[in-house]
């Protein structure tokens, strides 16, 4: 490949968005927000377009030094960018949806007061992600992860002034930062023993170490360690409590950094690190391992909901548990394949449910809709068809990278391919539940105001006529064209070509890519057969929905009130933020109340400092009245001094 | 030939009465006068010393202490003085102005 001098611009270019807008947005004209915004996004995208077509395997990776940070011995990091396969999906991936993204935030956030301070972050975020799958070094991806991070802090707290919204900022920053720690701890490890955080230098450390089969070395540390950060910044067990409450931000937030993009960075950092995870078999047990009980245990939670946003928010944690089981059994291909298709269709599903919201008012309780179909059309057909692919259902995209996973799965353990089957089923369940819900029927809701909702957000003028409506085209654009890509994106992996593709980036796996392609051959009637059961668990989830729902309504009521206690449990998340409270929160809040506030802040530090003020004023209230002013007391008090001097030198002499 | 232990003690009583002047007398040019008793009676001891070991520094310091002890002099008249025409007074106990 030619060397590509665009690559770096390609984070710079929304920095410079987010600056302009940042500093100048203030005083600006929405129509010139949202030109510094759009364009600036949007050349990005082309610019990773371009750097797409002129990508070729052959010459991968490609990097580029920027400038030098450290410089300390033989330790150096630089600010590098590096382009290879894996990178190139997940820029194409993060610009494209992105973009499409940001054209939606104009139609969604128009008549918000702190617009400019919406498109600012977001452009913001747009470099820290650029960044972090850009980068050539741990520690430059640290940056954007920690970026991402703050982007993800500042839009969830979006509507600042609403209590719960910045309660929910706090908490996604909290639980991230303990995942950090863990990444941080690995990065350390890497320093020490490797002397280096490039990529390349520390793979090919790694290269030189055996696979640690016998038992947890050092490898295993490292790869647990990223799993660590990695759970918390994708939202695995037990760190996943963030991402519900994450949905206290604007619904594109939610779609583009709580689904689309950021809380993938945990599966591209592990992918990323597929030759540690690779050589640490037991770290890749435990990503497996996590991965499938999260993909089990949101979607069980997903089905109580009555939150939309909150649905689609556990669908994503499931999700990315489905990514994690991908990665954990050695498939990093599928995991990146379904990370892709899955920034589309969750992408479309966060942004139609914002459609929903805007169209009836800010309303968010699914049981306060139905119906909807009539009103916003444009809207139902792009959810069904998102519904459609993550539900399985070929030929959407959906189908094919899921498929992909529980075959990679069937292939490590039958388990795994159970519970994701059984997963698979929830999903679908829930998914048409939601779908059922939100369109079917008649309609429930109150006539629309005009007031805020829930949302919160500002409504566009003219709606006044009480009747839910269809967004305008500038929100129902990126839909249909996400619809396109969550139909058509599946077909990358035709024949294993996505996964040929992405192989030189996994360069261990490549090589039971060759084995798996003759074993695959083989069990051409086995992967048929496997795929055949989950589609009709999808479709299976489609009828008891469609039966539950839409058919006798009446009964799902029935159903809670019959399981009773286990209703209750999954209804409220299986108490888990109240066990969380009880077992982490109150402790530390207690602790920090008690020893730290009163007894360390309080007690020794302002202590001290009150203590020695008194100390020195109760000695100098004694002292001060040897000044009188009256001047022969003071040559007394020298007559006396120099006889005490006086008589000292003498007993002195004596001696 | 006097004893030294004469010329020490005159020199210890002039010195004691220039303390006990200094402590007791409330004018301030008394007081004055006390330091000047004090400066001497060491001066006393310095040449009493110089004669009894036949060493000249004894005698070379009396005369630095002469020197200070009249610019002492000048300055410390000037600020009787000047203490006079601000408070009307040469009573120490009523210039107590530099206290709390």
């Amino acid at each position: 490949m030619t060397p590509n001098p665009y690559l770096w611009l390609v984070p710079i270019l929304p920095l410079a968005g987010a600056a302009i807008n940042g500093f100048f947005g203030r005083r600006s004209s929405k129509k010139a927000i949202t030109a510094v915004a759009l364009v600036f996004c949007g050349l990005a995208f082309f610019l990773a377009v371009v750097i797409a077509a002129r990508f070729s395997s052959a010459a991968a990776p490609y990097y580029f030094d920027l400038a030098h940070w450290i410089r300390s011995g033989s330790f150096q990091v630089d600010f590098s960018f590096y382009l290879d396969q894996l990178s190139l999906v997940m820029l194409l991936v993060v610009t494209g949806v992105g973009f499409l993204i940001h054209i939606y935030s104009v139609g969604y956030m128009w008549d918000d007061d702190g617009y400019y301070r919406f498109m600012s972050y977001m452009n913001l975020f747009m470099f820290f992600m650029l960044t972090l799958v850009l980068a050539k070094d741990y520690l430059v991806m640290f940056i954007g992860w920690e970026g991402v991070g703050l982007a993800s802090y500042l839009l969830i707290g979006y509507w600042f002034r609403k209590d719960s919204a910045a309660a929910a900022g706090k908490k996604a920053f909290i639980v991230n930062r303990i995942g950090d720690c863990g990444f941080l701890i690995a990065l350390f490890l890497m320093i020490k023993h490797f002397g280096s955080l490039d990529f390349m230098r520390v793979f090919t450390a790694v290269q030189s170490l055996p696979t640690e089969t016998a038992g947890a070395g050092l490898l295993t540390a490292i790869g647990l360690l990223l799993m660590v950060g990695a759970a918390g910044k994708s939202a695995q067990i037990p760190l996943y409590v963030w991402l519900p409450d994450a949905m206290e931000g604007p619904t594109p937030v939610s779609a583009l950094i709580h689904a689309a993009t950021m809380v993938t960075a945990g599966v591209y950092m592990v992918a990323r690190s597929s030759m540690i995870f690779e050589r640490a078999p037991m770290a890749l047990m435990v990503v497996a391992i996590i991965g499938t009980l999260t993909a089990l245990f949101a979607a069980t939670i997903g089905i109580a909901q009555t939150d939309i946003k909150k649905v689609l928010a556990y669908s994503t944690i499931s999700q990315l548990g489905y990514m994690f089981m991908a990665c954990g059994v050695g498939a990093f291909s599928a995991g990146i394949f379904h990370l892709m298709t899955h920034a589309f269709f969750k992408g479309l599903l966060f942004l139609a449910a914002g459609s929903v919201i805007h169209g009836i008012g800010g309303e968010q309780d699914m049981r306060k809709m139905g119906g909807l179909r009539v009103y916003m059309p444009w809207t139902f057909a792009t959810m069904g068809i998102a519904t459609l692919a993550i539900a399985g259902i070929p030929p959407f995209a959906g189908f094919w990278s899921k498929d992909e996973i529980l075959w990679k799965a069937f292939g490590a353990s039958w388990v795994y391919w159970l519970i994701g089957v059984v997963t698979a089923f929830i999903t679908s369940f829930y998914m048409f539940r939601l779908m059922y819900m939100t369109f079917g029927g008649e309609y429930r809701g109150a006539a629309v105001q005009e007031a805020h909702g829930h949302d919160d957000h500002g409504h566009g003028q003219g709606h006044g006529h009480g009747e839910p409506h269809e967004s305008p085209w500038v929100m129902l654009g990126p839909l249909v064209i996400l619809a396109v890509l969550s139909v058509v994106g599946g077909f990358v992996g035709y024949g294993n070509r996505f996964e040929h593709f992405l192989a030189p980036a996994f360069q261990v796996a490549s090589t039971e890519v060759a084995q798996g392609a003759s074993h695959e051959a083989a069990d051409r009637t086995l992967e048929y057969l496997l795929m055949s059961v989950s589609i009709s668990v999808a479709g299976l989830g489609w009828l008891l929905a469609y039966l539950l729902y839409s058919r006798r309504p009446e009964l799902p009521a029935r159903v809670a009130a019959s399981l009773g206690g286990l209703y209750r449990a999954v209804a409220n998340k299986y108490y888990i933020d109240e066990l969380y409270a009880v077992l982490f929160v109150k402790p530390v809040v207690d602790g920090s109340t008690t020893i730290l506030w009163h007894g360390v802040d309080q007690g020794v530090i302002d202590a001290a400092v009150n203590d020695s003020a008194d100390a020195a004023r109760h000695v100098s209230d004694t002292v001060r009245h040897m000044q009188s002013g009256n001047l022969r007391s003071y040559a007394g008090w020298v007559a006396a001094g120099g006889a005490v001097v006086i008589a000292y030198m003498v007993w002195m002499g004596v001696r | 030939m006097v004893p030294l232990s004469y010329y020490l003690l005159l020199s210890g009583i002039l010195f004691v009465c220039g303390v006990l002047g200094f402590l007791i007398k409330r004018n301030i040019i008394t007081i004055f006068m006390s330091i000047e008793l004090m400066l001497n009676g060491v001066n006393l001891s310095f040449v009493a010393f110089a004669a009894h070991w036949h060493a000249l520094s004894g005698q070379v310091f009396v005369f630095f202490v002469m020197v200070v002890a009249a610019a002492e002099a000048a300055v410390g008249l000037a600020i009787i003085i000047a203490v006079y025409r601000t408070r009307e007074t040469l009573n120490v106990d009523r210039v107590n102005l530099l206290k709390l």
